[in-house]
């Protein structure tokens, strides 16, 4: 080892040679500190110690905006979503066939007859014809061309002739109403719907989102207890929502919205002769091709007319069939706009058919002349009413009073009775609802709550006095009548109101908060270059700000006496911080400084992301991201091979650059070559492409495969292709272990006796052995002799969570002792220009001549041994320091290690080798970068705007090439039982965090390791010639001690300039917050200008919360990986302290 | 293929470098007719392309861009091959005047070709790091490899023949620092074909956004939209280049200082 050093040192005078003439590097206030280590001044050791303590303060400045600019971010996401993303809880309470709903009587005293529940049944059978998109004008007769007007002929009119001939024919038997549809006009959520009777929204909280099954109160469910057969036949969205539920099923796939018939000749196969078996009581065929057709058609399509008379005629087959125990509905789900989407809350969209047609007359009076309007989940209350079963214990919905007008006697106030009681049924199943509801949550309003509680009591009271006075006059009954029905539609009205409204307002202004913050980001990281950063009017004025914000809102509201929406505080809080900003914008923009020194983005990358912006606009290029990404990713490394080819700097190798040594084509690719930077492009790219290899498919996509690598060994077949992908699963583990013991071998060494180090050396084989061990368990658990089991699964329990253990340990480590130098101190040899290269391993060129010591710690061992030489009488001291060039990035990549290993454990085993790929191609994409930047040795420094988009958009690409997709069912939820293998009880937490850290374990790791795009090309100094050089001050200057020169200073130039340092800490969070900003603010802007898209609640919606949460976890893995450059900071500044303390004594 | 000139042989591209006010006028008009002999090139090369679409229809059956593309590649990939040819190779009296020996030819050639297929080789795996299937479509690929290279090395190697550094130093900004460093050593012929190349580029590249979209068109299979975008950034480029240039005439300069 010595005498390795010795042999290069050898070569250090040729060295001198071949660069005369000496260069003074910038000390800093390094030197000044070792100046005032050794000689006195008790005033400059004062002074380090102000601007340390100076530099710390502004380090705290740097982190609280960037908690701030956080916290304008995650206001704005918080009122924007609460807008836009309507929740409602989902109870689990069931009615009971045997238990009323409230106290009372249950009309006609119906208990004790056979198949009826809370009432005795008028129908033992139904069928139910579910049309999607029957919207209401499809079924509307025409109207008789007596108003003179020419008749106006649309493709969809008048199609469904046989419901106007019952109409005209059979007036008591048949009604047709326009069924009002709640918004979101979906499929799924109407289904939902016209099931539990309740206000399906787009995240039912409480519902398990791996599955749509309904766990709510439904029809289906009754019937199945009540022991009906039910038979389906159709959509097989059913088959999600009610699995297991019909006695017998006919699914056919919905998913190609192209195809008008499958669907439909499917159903039409099967639907006469299961009618006419006879073996079912309720029988529901859901056809398609009409939504198809309007999909793909749209309404006024001559195929719209067939498909209409194709559904006629299934109408008029089944009125033939019909028996007179038999209720047919027909029922439009939905409707559709002009262009034949559906989804939102348009007129068109909201109104939906709906069609009762009996055998037996069951209306008391001809229809009127205009369809009425019927919510829809009134269908909820009346069917189950109807067919003997108690009302879903969910249901909102008011029952069709007017069926029920048949009494068993033959007074004459008997219909309006039979009527009052349905009602006063209904109502007390809703009020019942209500109170399990409001004590469950707060969703409701409370004042409004309580006057519909009074209501409910009046008309409860004002009907049991009804039933006791023998007189009955029509009058009383009527009020009752209406006091019902007004309970009814008030509680809908108030359920509405919070479950199935977007707020515009609230939409707006959380998009509106997400651009200035943005907008702050961008200026800001302008800003943020000069030393004299405004953090007092950016930061304490906002506070102030807020705080008067705050309070002004808050008198207000006790003012006004309304609830405290925290929500809407925040965002109070935080439009009023950004106000001072908004008014300094506003008065740069009046003055009129030009927009070029406000858009510092260079062109190509503005490019760039402007096209990856306008792709969250696009429901396809949402389902393709996994794809668009690699693209736009291999499109920026390309543009940056490209650009430096353009500047010419692919050209400059040969002739520009300083032969280095006869073996210098040994020395591995130097900084500026040309061929270096394309070949680290190319292997970026085929990275990237070979990451792209683990996908998992949309499922919109039919005719793509998913790659069958992502699935876990364990349910592999093949045992010999098992222990392959094992062998390579463990490889992988090994490779990255290996080459991050590489780097930081290379870069320093591994023999500081800190703990951290010692942990990397020791800790982190543990850990990939833990790994491995587990892997090997887990996918083997079913082969294993069963007297191991007890074994295995205690071990399947213990190693990831000792992994764990191991990681978390590893990172306390590295917080408390972040400085990983080896200080060398001991009696070195007689006294020579000695110096010690932190060096290693054999030299095998003299490229690692480039690797030693910052030259400036040497002068300290030089400036120490001189002292001491002069104190002591034995031999010098030999005072040397590794690895401080790296101490930041060391500290770094050791995080990210730790980091990662955790987060691996949680994925499928194949999953390693694209964790490997991860940080060879975040190495290559680093290189890459360093290679564009110079290195400005004083500051201010900066990471160019195409550095921080790349990081994003890989930190996208691998969030797709883990396996991940930005929708609900391809979570992957197996992650929760990774070292829970019996499940966590009742705790959520747990889980939570166990699928979240798999879901977003890309968004943290790239954010953590944000720093090191501005670490990295300081690292890369010490690669290959270094072209800019200080120019020559004077000749006075060559007395600095030759061989000085040439060690780069590589980290340490950040710290010799802290304010420098911490700018560009808090341009590089900005930077990046705005990247990851801006795509959350086009999120957020295509899911409220796409609300009424067709796929907003299949793509857009969970798109959003998907980019949400990920930039709440970037952001907070930014800020963490800032504050840990800044501890590392921190703690070599104190070290600097101690060693100069040291020397003082 | 005959001898392929670079800059500094072909008189008609070069000017000579004389005392600079005498002969200002002579090098305007120069510039001008150097600028309609571009224009007729690139009409010819349009003219082109447009043939590749109408004249095989007459001998095959149902020919249409989208559904045999693949023939319609071919031809256009001809066509525009042999255009260049005839543009660049025929009308040269005197072009290489030292060495015009036969095997001189024949070696560069061949080199040429080489230096052709190399392109398309690279240009296939490039496509396929950018995303295009490994093991489907490997002629559409190809192909589109190959059209790409029609509309970009051809004419490179045609104008600057088979001479990696010319190359280099044609497409960066300096001209590469390889000569004098404040000079632009560039005529107009490589000026249009930086133009040309780079628009042909930028529409292959714009051509592969439409692919994810579900439109369900024929010409949003792979690679189509691709050969298309980058049929149309060639023309667009032949379009744009002595615009480009005749409006910049005062600006450019060309080898004259």
């Amino acid at each position: 080892m010595r005498y390795a050093l010795y042999k290069n040192l050898a070569v250090l005078p040729f060295l001198r040679n071949f660069h005369p003439g000496a260069r003074r590097w910038r000390w800093g206030s390094l030197r000044r500190s070792i100046r005032a280590g050794n000689s006195m001044v008790p005033g400059l050791t004062g002074r380090r110690s102000t601007s340390g303590r100076r530099s710390r303060m502004q380090k705290v400045l740097v982190l609280l905006f960037l908690v701030w600019v956080c916290l304008l971010f995650y206001a704005g996401i918080a009122l924007f979503t609460s807008g836009f993303l309507l929740t409602r809880l989902e109870l689990t309470n069931y009615s009971i066939c045997q238990e009323p709903p409230g106290p009372g009587f249950l009309p006609w005293g119906s208990q004790g007859k056979p198949g009826a529940c809370w009432m005795t049944s008028r129908f033992s059978r139904v069928v139910l014809v579910l049309i999607d998109a029957l919207r209401f004008d499809f079924a509307q007769p025409q109207q008789s061309h007596t108003s003179g007007d020419p008749p106006v002929s649309l493709p969809f009119m008048g199609k469904l002739g046989s419901l106007q001939r019952l109409l005209e024919i059979q007036p008591h038997h048949a009604r047709l109403y326009r069924s009002q549809v709640d918004p979101p006009t979906t499929t799924m959520q109407r289904l939902k719907a016209l099931t539990t009777g309740s206000l399906p929204t787009f995240i039912d909280a409480g519902s398990n989102f791996a599955s749509h099954a309904i766990l709510e109160d439904n029809l289906i469910k009754q019937l199945n207890s009540a022991g009906r057969r039910v038979v389906f036949m159709g959509d097989d969205t059913w088959k999600d929502l009610f699995p297991g539920a019909f006695s017998k099923a006919f699914f056919f796939s919905s998913f190609n919205v192209k195809d008008l018939h499958t669907v439909d000749n499917g159903i039409l196969e099967h639907l006469y002769p299961t009618m006419d078996s006879g073996e079912w009581d309720v029988l529901i065929a859901h056809f398609l091709g009409v939504d198809h057709c309007g999909h793909k058609h749209g309404p006024h399509h001559p195929e719209m007319a067939k498909k209409l008379s194709q559904m006629d005629q299934v109408i008029r087959g089944l009125v033939e069939r019909l028996e007179n125990d038999t209720l047919l509905v027909v029922a439009g789900d939905h409707g559709m706009t002009v262009n034949g989407d559906h989804g939102g809350d348009s007129d068109l969209e909201v109104s939906a058919a709906l069609f009762l047609y009996s055998s037996t007359p069951l209306f008391p009076s001809a229809p009127p002349k205009d369809p009425e309007t019927i919510p829809q989940v009134s269908l909820v209350p009346t069917l189950a009413l109807l067919l003997g079963l108690p009302i879903p214990f969910g249901n909102i919905g008011e029952v069709m009073a007017e069926l029920f007008s048949w009494g068993e006697d033959s007074r004459p106030d008997s219909s309006a009775l039979a009527q009052a009681s349905v009602l006063h049924l209904n109502a007390q199943q809703v009020s019942r609802f209500l109170h399990a509801y409001s004590a469950a949550t707060q969703d409701l309003q409370v004042k409004e709550l309580h006057r519909l509680q009074n209501l409910f009591s009046k008309a409860s009271a004002d009907y049991q006095r009804l039933l006791q006075s023998p007189h009955r006059a029509e009058a009383t009954l009527q009020t009752v009548i209406t006091e019902l029905q007004q309970f009814l539609r008030g509680a809908r009205a108030i359920c509405i109101e919070s479950w199935a409204r977007f707020s515009l307002v609230r939409m707006a202004g959380g998009a509106t908060l997400l651009a200035a913050a943005c907008l702050l980001c961008l200026l800001a990281s302008q800003w943020a270059t000069f030393l004299a950063f405004p953090f007092r009017p950016l930061l304490l004025i906002p506070v102030a700000w807020a705080l008067a914000g705050t309070i002004l809102y808050a008198g207000l509201l006790t003012a006004t006496r309304l609830k405290l929406d925290l929500v809407v505080l925040g965002a109070v809080a935080a439009g009023g911080s950004l106000l001072p900003f908004l008014w300094k914008v506003w008065g740069s923009w009046r003055s009129k400084k030009p927009l070029a020194t406000m858009l510092p983005i260079p062109g190509p990358v503005l490019l760039l992301l402007f096209i990856r912006l306008a792709t969250f606009f696009s429901d396809s290029f949402v389902v393709a991201e996994a794809r668009a990404t690699p693209f736009l990713l291999g499109s920026l490394i390309l543009l940056l091979v490209v650009q430096r080819h353009w500047e010419g700097e692919l050209l400059v190798p040969k002739l520009l650059t300083i032969p280095r040594l006869g073996s210098s084509t040994l020395t591995g690719p130097p900084r500026h070559s040309g061929a270096y930077a394309l070949r680290l492009g190319v292997g970026l790219l085929l990275c990237t492409r070979l990451a792209g290899l683990f996908h998992r498919c949309p499922e919109e996509t039919p005719a793509c495969h998913s790659s069958p690598w992502l699935s876990p060994l364990a349910s592999m077949v093949d045992g010999r292709a098992k222990n392959l992908w094992y062998g390579a699963c463990v490889g992988a583990l090994v490779a990255l272990l290996v080459a991050v013991r590489l780097w930081l071998r290379h870069y320093g060494n591994l023999k500081s006796p800190e703990p951290p180090v010692l942990f990397v050396r020791w800790g982190l084989p543990l850990m990939a052995l833990g790994t491995a061990a587990y892997w090997a368990l887990v996918s083997g658990a079913d082969e294993a002799p069963p007297r191991l089991r007890a074994l295995v699964a205690g071990a399947s329990v213990v190693l990831p969570r000792a992994v764990v253990g191991l990681a978390a340990t590893g990172l306390m480590l590295l917080l408390w002792k972040p400085v990983t130098v080896l200080v060398k101190a001991g009696t070195g040899a007689p006294r020579t220009r000695t110096v010690l290269t932190p060096f290693s391993g054999p030299p095998t060129s003299q490229a690692d001549l480039d690797y030693v010591v910052p030259q400036i710690y040497r002068h300290m061992q030089e400036e120490f041994r001189g002292r001491l030489e002069r104190t002591k009488s034995q031999g010098p001291l030999t005072v040397a320091a590794y690895r401080l060039g790296s101490v930041y990035s060391a500290a770094m990549v050791t995080a990210l290690t730790l980091l990662a290993f955790p987060l691996l454990l949680l994925h499928a085993e194949r999953i390693s080798l694209v964790f490997l790929l991860l940080f060879l191609q975040s190495f290559l994409l680093l290189h890459l970068l360093a290679a564009e930047i110079p290195i400005t040795a004083p500051g201010p420094f900066t990471v160019p705007w195409q550095a921080v988009s790349a990081w994003a958009l890989m930190a996208t690409q691998t969030f797709y090439s883990t396996g991940h997709q930005p929708v609900f069912p391809a979570i992957h939820w197996h992650a929760a039982f990774v070292g829970f293998p019996e499940g966590h009880g009742s705790s959520t937490w747990l889980p939570a965090l166990l699928v979240g850290a798999n879901t977003f374990a890309s968004h943290l790791l790239f954010a953590v390791g944000c720093p090191l795009l501005l670490l990295w090309p300081f690292l890369c100094e010490s690669q290959g010639p270094r072209k800019r050089r200080q120019p020559l001050r004077s000749e006075t200057e060559a007395r600095v001690r030759p061989e000085e020169e040439e060690e780069p200073l590589m980290e340490m130039r950040l710290r010799d300039a802290p304010h420098h340092f911490n700018a560009a800490l808090l341009q590089l969070g900005l930077k990046y917050l705005f990247v990851l900003g801006v795509q959350i603010l086009a999120c957020a802007l295509a899911a409220s200008i796409l609300r009424r898209h067709l796929m907003v609640w299949k793509v857009f919606a969970p798109k959003f919360i998907f980019e949400a949460i990920g930039f709440i976890v970037s952001s907070v893995g930014l800020l963490l990986g800032i504050a840990l450059v800044m501890r590392v900071d921190g703690a070599v500044s104190s070290w600097f302290e101690k060693l100069v303390l040291a020397q003082q004594r | 293929m005959k001898a392929i000139m670079t800059t500094h042989v072909h008189p008609s591209f070069t000017l000579v470098p004389s005392a600079p006010n005498s002969v200002d006028s002579h090098k305007n008009t120069m510039k001008d007719t150097d600028i309609k002999t571009l224009l007729y090139a690139h009409f010819l090369c349009i003219f082109s392309v447009i043939l590749s679409v109408l004249i095989p229809s007459f001998f095959v059956e149902d020919f249409s861009i989208l559904d045999t593309h693949l023939t319609w590649l071919c031809f256009c990939s001809l066509f525009v091959t042999s255009i260049n040819l005839v543009l660049y190779l025929v009308p040269k009296p005197n072009s290489s005047s030292k060495r015009s020996s036969l095997s001189h030819k024949v070696t560069r050639f061949l080199k040429c070709c080489v230096y052709f297929l190399v392109s398309c080789f690279s240009f296939h795996v490039i496509f396929v790091l950018y995303g295009a299937p490994l093991f489907e479509l490997v002629l559409e690929t190809f192909l589109f490899a190959v059209i790409l290279s029609t509309f970009t090395t051809v004419p490179c190697l045609c104008l600057l023949g088979p001479n990696l550094k010319a190359w280099l130093r044609v497409f960066s900004k300096n001209g590469g620092h390889l000569r004098n460093q404040k000079t632009r050593v560039t005529s107009i012929w490589e000026n249009s074909l930086q133009i040309t190349t780079i628009s042909s580029f930028v529409g292959a590249w714009f051509g592969a956004f439409p692919i994810p979209l579900d439109w369900e068109r024929p010409w949003q299979v792979w690679p189509i939209s691709c050969t298309v975008g980058a049929t149309f950034g060639y023309v667009a480029g032949l379009v744009i280049s002595p615009l480009w240039i005749y409006w910049n005439r005062k600006q450019l300069t060309y080898k004259n200082n």
